[in-house]
C-alpha cells in the first residue's frame, strides 16, 4: 500500500511555497486544521490565497496568518469574527472575494467532482451576480458558478488511517471532505491515526482516494468562540 | 407598547407548526427556540451541518466539536443527524427545510431583503443569508420597524445592497405583523398599545391597511 502517512505537518507541508492556492477547512473555528496552519506560519509562506468559509479570530487560525501579513486573498462566506481582517479589507491591503455559503460549498464540491460549473439561484439580484451569466429554468432565476479547486488542501478529522480515510465529529466537519476531494494535494491532519483496517469502512466520511498525506496531529486546543452553557 | 426582541421571537414562534424543519439565523431568530408552544416539535436545521439541534450544554457536556451557526457550543437531540456544508446547502436550495428565520437591516416593500453589507463600515459577509433567501418556501423577517435615529426600515427600494430579490412575505418588526403583497406591506397585527397611525408614520414603503388591525396577543 502507498505511504500516506507523514510524522508531522513539517514533512506534510515540506512543498508548499509562495503564491500556492490553499483550501482550509473549518466552520469558525471548529475543524480547523491547527497544525498546518502553524506550519505555513512556521514556514512564512507568503502571497497566498485562502479558501475558507471564515477567516479564523485575530489571535487564532487563519487570523494568525492574516497578522503575518501571509495572506494576499481570501475566499470566504463570513469574515466577522476577525477585526484585522475587516481592517486590511476596509484599507485595500487584502484581496477578498465574498461567496454565499452554499455556493462556496457547492463551487467546492463541484471541483472535487470535475464539473466546471453550475446554476445557483443564491445571489441572483445582489451584486454578487453582476458579471455572471444568469438564466431562467421552470420561472425562476439562477447564476451560473463555476468549479473551485486548490494546490493544496488541509483538512482536519478525528479519526484517519494510513489509507488516507478519514472520519470527522460532530460539526467539526463542514467544509472539511469537499475540500479534500477538491485539492491537487490533499493534505489531513487527524486526532488519532490507526493502521488500515482498524476503522468501520461503514463508517468513513472521506475516503482515502482523495488524500494524498495524513499525519497525527498535536496539542489541539481546539478554541471556543462562543462557549454558550446553561445551567446543570 | 413595542415589544423588545423577545416579544418578537414570542410572536414569530406562533408561525412554527408541528414537524417543521426550521432553520434559524442570528440574533432575534436564535430565541424564538424559547417560545416554541408546548406539543409542537420542530427539527432545527444549523447550516453548518447539524439537524435536530439541541439546547445549550452544560458546562459538563461543552464540546469544541459541536458548535450551530452562530459559533454557540450546543448539544444534538435524540434524532439528530450531522452533515458536511454540501449536504446542508442541498436541503437549503433544494426547498427540504420548511421555514426560514432571519433578521435584516432593510426590506422594501416588493420583498427585497438588504442584511449583509454597509458599504465602507461593515463587510463581514454574507454567510448563508443569500442561498437561504433565495430557495426557502417560507420566510420571517424578525427586524426593528426603524433604526434608533426613527429612520425607517421597511423602505420602498432598500438603501444597502440587497442580499436577495422578492423573497420575503412575512415580517415581524417591535411595532407590528406585516405581509408583503404586491400593493406593499400589508398590515397584520399591531403590537399591544402601538396605533396604526404610528406604524404608517415608521413605514417609509407603501401600507396597505384595511379593516381593523388587531394587537398582537400576549
Amino acid at each position: 500500500m502507498i505511504n500516506k502517512t507523514r510524522r508531522n505537518a513539517e514533512e506534510a507541508l515540506y512543498d508548499v511555497e509562495d503564491g500556492a492556492v490553499l483550501m482550509l477547512g473549518g466552520f469558525g473555528l471548529c475543524g480547523i486544521p491547527e497544525n498546518c496552519i502553524q506550519e505555513l506560519l512556521h514556514k512564512g509562506v507568503s502571497n497566498l490565497t485562502c479558501i475558507s468559509n471564515n477567516a479564523g479570530v485575530d489571535d487564532f487560525g487563519i487570523g494568525l496568518l492574516l497578522q503575518n501579513r501571509q495572506v494576499k486573498k481570501m475566499i470566504s462566506s463570513y469574515v466577522g469574527e476577525n477585526a484585522e481582517f475587516e481592517r486590511q479589507l476596509l484599507t485595500g491591503e487584502l484581496e477578498v472575494e465574498l461567496i454565499p455559503q452554499g455556493t462556496l460549498a457547492e463551487r467546492i464540491r463541484a471541483g472535487g467532482a470535475g464539473i466546471p460549473a453550475f446554476f445557483t439561484p443564491a445571489g441572483y439580484g445582489t451584486e454578487i451576480g453582476e458579471g455572471k451569466e444568469s438564466r431562467e429554468f421552470h420561472g425562476k432565476m439562477y447564476l451560473l458558478e463555476t468549479w473551485l479547486k486548490a494546490d493544496y488542501a488541509f483538512v482536519k478529522a478525528w479519526k484517519g488511517d494510513t489509507a488516507g480515510n478519514l472520519i470527522y465529529k460532530g460539526t467539526a466537519r463542514n467544509f472539511n471532505p469537499m475540500m479534500a476531494a477538491a485539492g491537487n494535494i490533499t493534505i489531513a491532519e487527524v486526532e488519532e491515526l490507526v493502521p488500515a483496517g482498524e476503522l468501520d469502512p461503514n463508517m468513513i466520511h472521506t475516503p482515502g482516494i482523495y488524500v494524498q498525506r495524513i499525519f497525527q496531529g498535536v496539542n489541539y486546543e481546539k478554541r471556543i468562540e462562543q462557549r454558550t452553557v446553561r445551567p446543570d | 407598547m413595542a415589544l423588545d426582541k423577545h416579544g418578537i421571537a414570542k410572536r414569530i414562534a406562533k408561525e412554527i407548526k408541528n414537524g417543521m424543519y426550521v432553520n434559524l439565523g442570528i440574533g432575534i431568530p436564535t430565541l424564538v427556540a424559547n417560545y416554541i408552544p408546548a406539543g409542537i416539535e420542530v427539527i432545527l436545521q444549523s447550516e453548518n451541518g447539524l439537524l435536530g439541534m439541541g439546547p445549550f450544554p452544560t458546562e459538563a457536556e461543552v464540546d469544541a466539536d459541536l458548535i450551530n451557526a452562530g459559533k454557540q457550543t450546543i448539544t444534538t437531540l435524540p434524532g439528530s443527524a450531522l452533515f458536511n456544508s454540501s449536504e446542508s446547502f442541498a436541503m437549503i436550495r433544494g426547498g427540504h427545510v420548511d421555514l426560514t428565520i432571519l433578521g435584516a437591516m432593510e426590506v422594501s416593500e416588493n420583498g427585497d431583503i438588504a442584511n449583509w453589507k454597509i458599504p465602507g463600515k461593515m463587510v463581514k459577509g454574507m454567510g448563508g443569508a443569500m442561498d437561504l433567501v433565495a430557495s426557502a418556501k417560507n420566510i420571517i423577517v424578525a427586524m426593528q420597524h426603524t433604526s434608533r435615529d426613527g429612520t425607517s426600515k421597511l423602505l420602498k427600494e432598500c438603501s444597502l445592497p440587497i442580499t436577495g430579490v422578492r423573497c420575503i412575505k412575512r415580517i415581524v418588526t417591535d411595532l407590528a405583523v406585516l405581509e408583503v403583497t404586491g400593493q406593499g406591506f400589508k398590515l397584520l397585527e399591531r403590537a399591544p398599545g402601538v396605533t396604526v397611525e404610528e406604524i404608517k408614520q415608521a413605514t417609509a414603503g407603501a401600507l396597505v391597511i384595511e379593516g381593523e388591525i388587531p394587537e398582537i396577543e400576549e
